[in-house]
């Protein structure tokens, strides 16, 4: 007996089906993990069972029941709960507030909070959550709303738990933190559903995993019994290489020199500066990386790299020449290419082909313009080029909407338009967020061979795993300032996650010293 | 022809036809005899005889323009809903030039009037992209405004030198001051009595031609030039065309300089045709209005306005003649209005016929497996068919709680 078996679940899209067939069971108490690509179909299949979707064929049983679930309000009376991906808490309401909301004990309409107050108390201590009830959503960290989550979950007594890639914002103590919190539910007797593309966590917490690849059900296995490899290649459906074949990096000369960069804050918000006094060097030839945990003011340093925003004081060098004021184009012509952390937002115009998109940098250069109107076939030629070149899948070719790309694709459009512009230095933020093992692959080795062909890269990111890979040399970035300069073969995970999370902070940063004498 | 361009068309008629039902419902209502008979003028009268044809293009002249106006601007994602001040501007332009300067040759006269009528436009169009690019005022809100002021401008203009106070409007151009007609009048005519030989003419002239340059020209400017790449990259998404450092402000005062000049190239060729006259009314001019309607029906596309535009002429005439049968002006008008306001929701048809006509080819292309045994269904194994979109995303739903 199961507590929730979907059996024969399909559901299609206009021209895809993101379920072929599926069948899953959960047992009571076990923590299932559920593996896949990007559009592997692993969120369908949650929507499906969360009454997000209705399921095109196949049905839901629940205790061998068949049921109905036509939406998130029949989930939660079936016991089913769901923590997102990006949490659905009101900023302005408090942790208490949040947990209560939609199921708050009323008498003649005004609220009794006291014995929700008692409730939410006692669960919280129950499973060790350190988290003061009173305090607003907004004015907590990541990991805590994340327990307000859970802790959502709990209050409604909800049994089966989905867990929507429930460590892609914690740092290292916080994800341990949460492996033990859903060890403990499982102990409890609650089911666990735990989406991740994460092989390790799969390794520490599951018990099952259950592998899906283009919308078809691979297997289910037994964690214990099967090595990361077996499951990495049931997803990929091919062998995947997970640690990186990656040369000595030669650094070479200062390529953007960054000094005392700061930006103050909004006065009417919290009047904190966004980043403070920030200064480094890239060089030519290293993949700098700025690691740390997401809201630290990465973004905001990228912005004002790259012109999207002001800064209040300091310096940017670009080879020599100050771009400290320049404009975007102004900077882009210096050799900054830019892959930016939101694509939809500012890499691409969705609206646009993959062939225009390709030239949203270089569209007014004479290569592709003359006399104000473009060189259509200049232009599809290029496109149809960089779709060779960079192994750019999509419908139609160069004239495929590039809306209607997957993720990576989308991904790789950018990051063909922007490596192909040969660039002194290359921004990289977040380039592989979101995406499948085989595009991270390939993204990592495009930057890798950025820097073997003795161009800058400056890489932001959030994924430890990555950072440590990847980077020759890592800045550790906490409430807007450098805390951090290390190498990454001298560091450790739990050492970075101290670093991020600003229980430790070195106090004497080296670029002020001996790397500006260099560069001078 | 291409899948979407299809769709385009399928939804326009759609929406049209829903229009027209309601619209039937509602003389049906206000005088059931003769219902029937008034929807069948509606639709037929405009095509009826040459004359009719003559007219519809005639009438389609300005709110194509004011169409190609407002589907400029909202290809650049802005709503520019001052096409009416921007209109009456150049009109008024137009009027003033064409009663004044009789000492100059009629061709160059005409041809300053309209130039003249279309950079007066533009500069009127400028005010509120100025006022967005500089000062961020939303441009609905100045548009508004620049509507008002344009209107009792016009009007203090016309009363002070262009008035003909016996019919309370503006005077009458001399016939040599109105567009040539090139002789179309003789094609687009109609014979008063069948075999009578006495022929009347329609108001045709060659406005509908500059008409159809114009959105040809829009086109080009838009699908072809440097310049439309810019302008649609700051419409579709302007995070990314300022990552691609295009300067939005001189966009923004470009494109509604462009549209501008479109609305007043427009109002310039309707008070040149010697039929219409501007009155002395505090009302706002209909013509920029009706644009955003024919944009919408166009679906924003350059040469969908010429066919849209000529659409709503058609089922206006053809409203006007519906008061013969006893229909008064005003349901006649509501009926039009009903008509037209459907096309607004012409996007909406299109993504619903989408996902309908993509499940209909489906189920065309892979037939069950008794009519095509040897055959698989094509839809699964396509190696280039997008990943799923959804999965990418959030879901587009969220429980209750949402933040």
């Amino acid at each position: 007996m199961y507590i929730i078996e979907m059996r024969n679940i399909t559901k299609e899209f206009p021209g895809i089906i993101a379920n072929d067939d599926i069948t899953l069971q959960l047992k009571k108490g076990e923590i299932h993990a559920l593996l896949g690509e990007n559009g592997a179909g692993k969120s369908t299949l949650m929507s499906v069972l969360f009454g997000l979707y209705k399921q095109e064929a196949g049905e839901i049983f629940k205790d061998g029941e068949p049921v109905a679930i036509a939406g998130p309000n029949d989930a939660n009376r079936l016991g089913i709960g769901m923590v997102h991906q990006h949490f659905k808490l009101v900023h302005n309401f408090t942790v208490l507030e949040n947990i209560v909301l939609g199921v708050e004990t009323t008498r003649s309409g005004v609220l009794q909070m006291a014995e929700a107050r008692e409730q939410v108390l006692a669960l919280s201590a129950k499973y060790g959550f350190d988290i003061d009830i009173d305090k607003e959503v907004g004015q907590i960290s990541v990991g805590m709303q994340q327990r307000v989550e859970i802790l959502k979950m709990l209050y409604r007594q909800n049994e089966i738990l989905i867990f929507d890639e429930p460590t892609a914002v914690l740092t290292p103590q916080e994800i341990d933190a949460l492996m033990q919190t859903m060890r403990n539910m499982a102990a409890e007797g609650k089911s666990i559903l735990f989406i991740t593309h994460k092989l390790d966590e799969i390794k520490l917490v599951a018990d099952r995993c259950s592998v899906l690849r283009k919308g078809k059900m691979i297997g289910t296995v037994d964690v214990a019994s099967t090595s990361k490899e077996e499951m990495s290649e049931m997803m990929v459906g091919r062998k995947v290489i997970l640690s990186l074949d990656k040369k000595e990096a030669t650094p070479g000369k200062v390529i953007m020199e960054v000094r005392n960069l700061t930006r103050r804050g909004n006065e009417k918000k919290s009047g904190k500066a966004k980043f403070n006094n920030v200064s480094f060097d890239v060089r030519a030839g290293e993949i700098l990386c700025i690691a740390g945990i997401e809201g630290n003011g990465q973004t905001d340093l990228v912005y004002a790299l790259t012109g999207l925003s002001n800064i209040d004081s300091g310096t940017i060098t670009m080879n020599g020449q100050d771009i400290t004021k320049a404009k975007i184009r102004k900077r882009t012509e210096t050799g900054i290419a830019h892959i930016p952390e939101d694509r939809h937002k500012h890499g691409l115009v969705l609206d646009y082909t993959l062939a225009y998109n390709t030239i949203l940098q270089t569209y007014y250069t004479p290569e592709f313009q003359s006399g104000g109107f473009l060189k259509m076939n200049v232009i599809a030629e290029y496109a149809r080029e960089l779709i060779e070149r960079f192994d750019i899948r999509s419908g139609q070719g160069e004239v495929t909407p590039t809306r209607s790309m997957s993720g990576g694709n989308q991904q790789k459009v950018i990051l063909s338009r922007e490596i192909s512009r040969d660039p002194q230095l290359l921004i990289a933020v977040q380039p592989t967020r979101g995406l499948d093992v085989g595009a991270i692959e390939y993204i990592h080795s495009q930057l890798l061979a950025q820097r073997d062909n003795g161009k800058a890269v400056l890489l932001v990111s959030l994924e430890l795993e990555e950072v440590m890979n990847v980077s020759d040399r890592i800045l550790v970035m906490y409430e807007g300032e450098i805390v951090a300069d290390v190498n990454p073969k001298e560091v450790t995970f739990a050492e970075l996650g101290l670093y991020m999370s600003g229980a430790k902070r070195m106090d004497d940063i080296a670029y002020d010293k001996t790397e500006t004498e260099v560069s001078a | 022809m291409n899948r979407d361009g299809f769709m385009s068309f399928m939804s326009s008629l759609v929406v049209l036809a829903i229009g027209l039902l309601v619209g039937f419902l509602i003389m049906l209502i206000s005088n059931p005899s003769a219902a029937w008979e008034a929807f069948r003028t509606i639709l037929t009268f405009g095509f009826s005889e040459m004359r009719s044809i003559g007219n519809v293009l005639q009438g389609a002249t300005p709110i194509i323009m004011t169409g190609l106006s407002v589907a400029f601007a909202f290809k650049t994602g802005l709503f520019n809903i001052g096409a009416t001040g921007q209109f009456a501007a150049g009109g008024i332009t137009a009027i003033l030039i064409g009663l004044n300067f009789q000492g100059t040759p009629d061709g160059v006269r005409i041809l300053f009037a309209l130039v003249a009528a279309t950079v007066v436009g533009a500069l009127w169009g400028a005010i509120p992209g100025i006022l967005k690019a500089f000062r961020n005022v939303h441009e609905v809100i100045s548009c508004i405004m620049t509507n008002y002021i344009s209107m009792f401008f016009v009007v203090f203009l016309i009363e002070r030198y262009a008035f003909f106070p016996i019919e309370n409007r503006s005077a009458s151009l001399p016939p040599n001051s109105n567009l040539p007609t090139f002789g179309l009048e003789n094609i687009f005519r109609s014979e008063f009595i069948r075999g009578s030989g006495i022929y009347r003419s329609s108001q045709i002239n060659i406005g509908i031609f500059i008409a159809i340059i114009a959105a040809i020209l829009v086109y080009v400017i838009l699908e072809k030039t440097t310049f439309g790449y810019e302008l649609k990259a700051c419409g579709f998404n302007k995070d990314a065309a300022k990552y691609a450092g295009i300067s939005q402000n001189r966009n923004i005062i470009s494109s509604m300089m462009i549209s501008g000049a479109l609305a007043g190239l427009g109002g310039a060729m309707l008070y040149m045709s010697g039929t219409v006259h501007m009155g002395v009314g505090n009302s706002l001019l209909p013509y920029g209005f009706t644009g955003i309607s024919v944009a919408f029906l166009g679906l924003s596309n350059p040469i969908g306005i010429i066919f849209s535009g000529t659409l709503i002429s058609h089922l206006f005439l053809g409203g006007a003649r519906v008061q013969v049968l006893g229909f008064p002006l005003e349901v006649v008008e509501i009926v039009i209005s009903v008509i037209i306001y459907f096309c607004a929701f012409v996007s909406l048809v299109k993504m619903f016929l989408g996902k309908r006509i993509v499940t209909w080819f489906k189920e065309r292309s892979a037939p069950p497996e008794e009519t095509a045994p040897a055959e698989e269904p094509p839809a699964l194994e396509e190696p280039t068919a997008p990943e799923e979109p959804i999965t990418d995303e959030e879901p587009t739903q969220n429980g209750g709680d949402q933040a």
